[in-house]
Order: C-alpha cells, then sequence, then structure tokens
C-alpha cells in the first residue's frame, strides 16, 4: 500500500525534480561553455596564465555574460522580487503585475469574443462561410508585425498603456477560443439532438441545456491555450513602444544595456505568470467539472 | 403514483370521435445517397388505435427504425400520409404527443438521474415544484428513486435505459415510441425489463410503438406484431397475439406464444431478408 503522500511524491515530484535536475546541469554546462571563449581572449589580451578552475568559476560570475548561470539569474530574482517594495520600479512584482493586468484584460476580452464568434459560427451557415477564412488569416500575419501597428494606431486616437496591449492580446487569445468552441458547440451527438427535438425545444433551449454543456471541455483546453498566448501578447505589445513598464519592458532594456541576467531573470517572470495562469484556468475547469457529475 | 401521472396530462390532445392514434397510408421514403437512391420504406399502410402495443419487427436494414422517425418527425416521409392523433407528424411533435425512447440511453452524461428526468418538463416550462414532484413518480415507476441523486455514469447500462424510460414518461405523454430500447442489454435485465414495461403499460394504457428484433420480445410484449423486410423496407405480415392480457415471463413455454413465434419467424424467413446479397 502506498499512502496518498508517498503516491505523489513518486508520480509527481520525483520526475519533475529529476527533469530540473537535469536541467540545471545542462544549463551550468552550457554557461561555462559559452561564456569561456571571451573569458580565455580576455586572459590572453591580459597575458596571464589561468587555470581550469579559475575559468569555470570567472564563467559563472560574469557581469554580462553570454548565458547567465542559474545562480545569477536566482540572485537577480531575488534581489528585484523579495528585496524591494512590489511597488518600486525595480521590482519585478510590478512589472508582472502590469504585463499580467494587460494579459487579463485582453484574455477576458478575448475569450468572450472568441465565444460569441464560435456561437455566430455554429448557428448561421454564412457567418461560417464568411467570417472563418477572415478569422484563419487574422493567425497568419506574424503578431510582431502587427503589434507595432495598434500601438500606433491606437496611439494616436489617445489609448495608451493598458487597452491597445489588452487588444495585441485579445487578437491572440480569441482564435483558440473559437476554434475549440465551434468544435465543442456542434459535438453532441445526433442522439441527443434528437432527443430535444423530441420535446420541441427552441434553439436558445437547444444551446443552454445541450450546446453549451458539450462544449464546455472544449472550452477549458482552448482557454488554457488561450490564457499562455495572452501573455505572450501582452509582452509583445510593451516591446515596439518604448513602454516604461512590464515584462516586455525590462526585456528590451535589458537588451539595450546588454543586461543578460536582467534578461532572463524576466523571462523566468513570465513564464511563472503564464503557468500560473494555465494553472487558474485549470483550477476553474476542474470546479466545473466537479459541479457536472465529475465527468465530461 | 401512476394515478398523479394520469390526474393531470400535460399533453391534452383534440380527440374527435376518437380517431386512430397513427394513421399510415402509401408511405414511401427515400434517402438521397451520393451513388444511388436507398428505397428505406415501401408502401407502408399501418394504423394503431389507442392502448395498443405494437411492435415492429424485421432484421437490421428493413426499414422499422426509419419508420419509428417518421411518425416522430425525425425524418420525412417522401410520399404517402402520416397522421398522429389527426395530425401531422410535426404538428404531434410541436404538441409534445410522445415520448421517445432510443436505443442508447442518450442521457446527458452533466445532470444527475433526477435532472434528466426534469429535462423535458424544464424545456416545457413547468415550475420547479412540479417537475421534482412527476420526477419522482416516475423514477418510482421504474424502481429507481433511491438512485436520483446518482450520475449516468455510476448506473448499470440497465438502469439508464429505465432513467430514459422515465424521462420519456416524464411529461406523461398518451403515446409512446421506444426504438429498441433494450437492444443493447443483456438478456437476464432484458427479461426483467420486459416484464416491467408490461406491467407499466397495463397500468397506464398509454399505446406504445416497440421497434425490436427479438421475437420473443416482440411476442411478449405485443397486442400485435408487424413484421417487416428489408430492400425496400416494407410491411409482410401483422400478427393479432391471442395471448391473455395477463402474462409473466413464463408464457413464453405456452403453446400460444409458441405460435405466435412461429408465425413471426416464417414471416421473417419469408421476406428471405438473409438470403440477399
Amino acid at each position: 500500500m502506498t499512502t496518498p503522500e508517498r503516491g505523489f511524491l513518486r508520480e509527481k515530484a520525483l520526475p519533475v525534480a529529476t527533469v530540473l535536475l537535469a536541467l540545471l546541469v545542462l544549463w551550468y554546462g552550457g554557461a561555462v561553455w559559452l561564456n569561456a571563449q571571451p573569458l580565455i581572449d580576455r586572459y590572453a589580451r591580459e597575458g596571464r596564465p589561468w587555470r581550469m578552475s579559475e575559468l569555470f568559476a570567472d564563467a559563472m560570475s560574469m557581469e554580462r555574460p553570454i548565458l547567465p548561470a542559474p545562480h545569477q539569474v536566482l540572485g537577480e530574482l531575488d534581489r528585484t522580487v523579495l528585496e524591494v517594495a512590489p511597488t518600486s520600479r525595480r521590482s519585478l512584482v510590478y512589472h508582472g503585475w502590469v504585463t499580467l493586468s494587460s494579459a487579463l484584460l485582453g484574455f477576458g476580452v478575448g475569450a468572450l469574443l472568441g465565444i460569441a464568434l464560435a456561437i455566430g459560427i455554429v448557428h448561421v451557415r454564412t457567418l461560417e462561410r464568411s467570417l472563418m477564412p477572415w478569422i484563419i488569416a487574422s493567425q497568419t500575419v506574424p503578431i510582431l508585425a502587427i503589434a507595432p501597428m495598434i500601438i500606433v494606431v491606437l496611439g494616436s486616437v489617445g489609448f495608451v498603456g493598458l487597452l491597445p496591449k489588452g487588444i495585441i492580446s485579445a487578437y491572440l487569445c480569441f482564435f483558440p477560443v473559437t476554434i475549440g468552441m465551434a468544435k465543442g458547440l456542434t459535438s453532441p451527438e445526433p442522439i441527443h439532438l434528437d432527443l430535444v427535438r423530441t420535446y420541441n425545444a427552441s434553439a436558445f433551449q437547444v444551446f443552454c441545456k445541450l450546446r453549451w454543456p458539450s462544449a464546455l471541455a472544449f472550452l477549458f483546453a482552448s482557454l488554457k491555450v488561450a490564457v499562455a498566448l495572452a501573455v505572450v501578447g501582452a509582452i509583445v505589445g510593451e516591446l515596439p513602444t518604448g513602454a516604461q513598464a512590464g515584462l516586455g519592458a525590462r526585456l528590451l532594456s535589458g537588451s539595450y544595456y546588454g543586461q543578460t541576467v536582467q534578461i532572463w531573470a524576466a523571462l523566468i517572470v513570465a513564464a511563472v505568470l503564464a503557468a500560473l495562469s494555465v494553472a487558474a484556468v485549470g483550477v476553474a475547469q476542474r470546479f466545473t467539472v466537479a459541479r457536472m457529475g465529475g465527468r465530461l | 403514483m401512476a394515478d398523479l401521472i394520469a390526474e393531470r396530462p400535460l399533453v391534452t390532445v383534440s380527440r374527435s370521435a376518437a380517431p386512430p392514434v397513427i394513421e399510415i397510408e402509401k408511405l414511401s421514403l427515400v434517402f438521397d445517397t451520393g451513388d444511388a437512391p436507398v428505397n428505406a420504406l415501401a408502401d407502408v399502410d399501418l394504423t394503431v388505435a389507442k392502448g395498443e402495443f405494437v411492435s415492429l419487427i424485421g432484421p437490421s436494414g428493413c426499414g422499422k427504425t426509419t419508420l419509428l422517425r417518421v411518425m416522430a418527425d425525425l425524418e420525412r416521409a417522401s410520399s404517402g400520409r402520416v397522421r398522429i392523433n389527426g395530425m401531422s407528424p410535426e404538428a404531434a411533435r410541436l404538441e409534445r404527443a410522445y415520448g421517445y425512447v432510443f436505443q442508447a440511453p442518450a442521457l446527458y452524461p452533466w445532470r444527475n438521474v433526477i435532472s434528466n428526468v426534469t429535462l423535458p418538463l424544464e424545456i416545457m416550462g413547468r415550475p420547479k415544484a412540479e417537475r421534482l414532484e412527476r420526477a419522482r413518480a416516475v423514477l418510482d415507476l421504474v424502481n429507481l428513486r433511491a438512485f436520483e441523486r446518482k450520475f449516468p455514469w455510476q448506473l448499470s447500462g440497465g438502469m439508464q435505459q429505465r432513467v430514459s424510460i422515465a424521462r420519456a414518461l416524464s411529461f406523461d405523454p398518451a403515446l409512446l415510441f421506444m426504438d429498441e430500447p433494450f437492444g443493447a442489454l443483456d438478456e437476464i435485465i432484458r427479461d426483467h425489463l420486459n416484464e416491467e414495461l408490461r406491467q407499466l403499460w397495463q397500468r397506464t394504457q398509454k399505446t406504445v410503438i416497440f421497434v425490436t428484433h427479438s421475437i420473443p420480445e416482440a411476442v411478449f410484449l405485443s397486442t400485435r406484431i408487424v413484421v417487416m423486410s428489408p430492400r425496400p423496407g416494407r410491411i409482410i405480415d401483422v400478427i393479432e397475439s391471442g395471448l391473455p392480457a395477463e402474462r409473466t415471463l413464463d408464457i413464453r413455454e405456452s403453446a400460444g406464444f409458441a405460435e405466435i413465434a412461429h408465425r413471426v419467424r416464417a414471416g421473417l424467413k419469408a421476406g428471405h431478408s438473409y438470403d440477399d446479397p
């Protein structure tokens, strides 16, 4: 008999820890390997002999390494997350919140738009024919190309800050939701549709009592994709404007000044934010599934 | 409990001089498939009076399910005349004149037993107290009252099908269409449900059209057996059951039962449905 705790250790914690360890080893190895050449050049310029242990130590403590070592990034995270007040402009909590708030705004708008489009497509055949090609075409335009246009156009009519970034997030978000919900709303089996037909149910009743509940599994799957895209969209929205705040602004200023440690710290915060957002959708999904009998 | 249901019918059917519940004349149905049109039904005539239990029996592809679906307005006839309570099938469906039990239970997996049973009542806009009262009454009829909070996946196949029968009964339709409701169940459960259904029919005096491909099931349940044959789907024999109204499963050992079963089998053979290419 394994207790639940041991089961958790074996099935979740152990594999995750193994992968993490492997990544750390690779990362340290990569840091030494990538940072070695500039160091060797420098030793040669200074004309002094060097030993392997010296090279290892120096490779992991450069100020502007090509690839910072994990403990340098952790140190940066410690300084910018834990040691400064979360309202400070030096705090990654502050920048993370700026990004997250526009990501969540865009996620909300994009998810609602996606659901509305799916409902239209499923119920009105001409909408499917006329809208679907445009919906797909919208996602073939690289977001990096269209984001500056959105920022510039909206900025010229007075919208700056949260809203333009939210719109870029929404632009990325609505697509998986539309595709997933169009599939989900048409997923009821013919026999389930026949059943409500024998009750002379209205289209609205069929939607509420059959199509919507059938689509929920699809909805949550696409919301998970969408919320991760929303974070990406918000960051991309912060890149072209020279925004003063947000993880995108941190990435940009880091790359201006060659502060690779700062870039990596911002990247990790972005990844954590995306992971937490996906997890939050997962919690909402579990809650809904439990209310719907445990099987979806 | 059955009284409670009978007292307050949800569906009032205008019945002038008690016309037959079902009248079908010269019904044909052709499915347009890609290559060649399929004659699903050809020249079908059938009249069913109130309170009858009529079985449609035949091999796969004989159109028995299609015929039932035409009566329920789930399929449109290509030609011919179909009247349900003197109305077109569509008008009957819009009046919610019948309950339909499908081959599969077709329960909504996100609803528990009682809210599956109340589904038609919700759609018909009945108040909540009445919905629950009626649902509990019909769950009593199928002996599933104790399971009202369970979800479909927690029930056996036989129990799920009983829930679907309860759901069809919940709004007390005078007419029941049943499409091989016990086809997927094992023999023992099937026998048991046949007995329950027979008793239910006797108590409620509903008109039942019952599709099956089991000869014993058809003979045991029916007052009349309609034998069908495929390509094109048509009626080849109609057998009046002379068996007594009070029946238990033991009746299947009787000579009268064997005689009717034999005639059904002979009819099925005469349609030489199994020799076709």
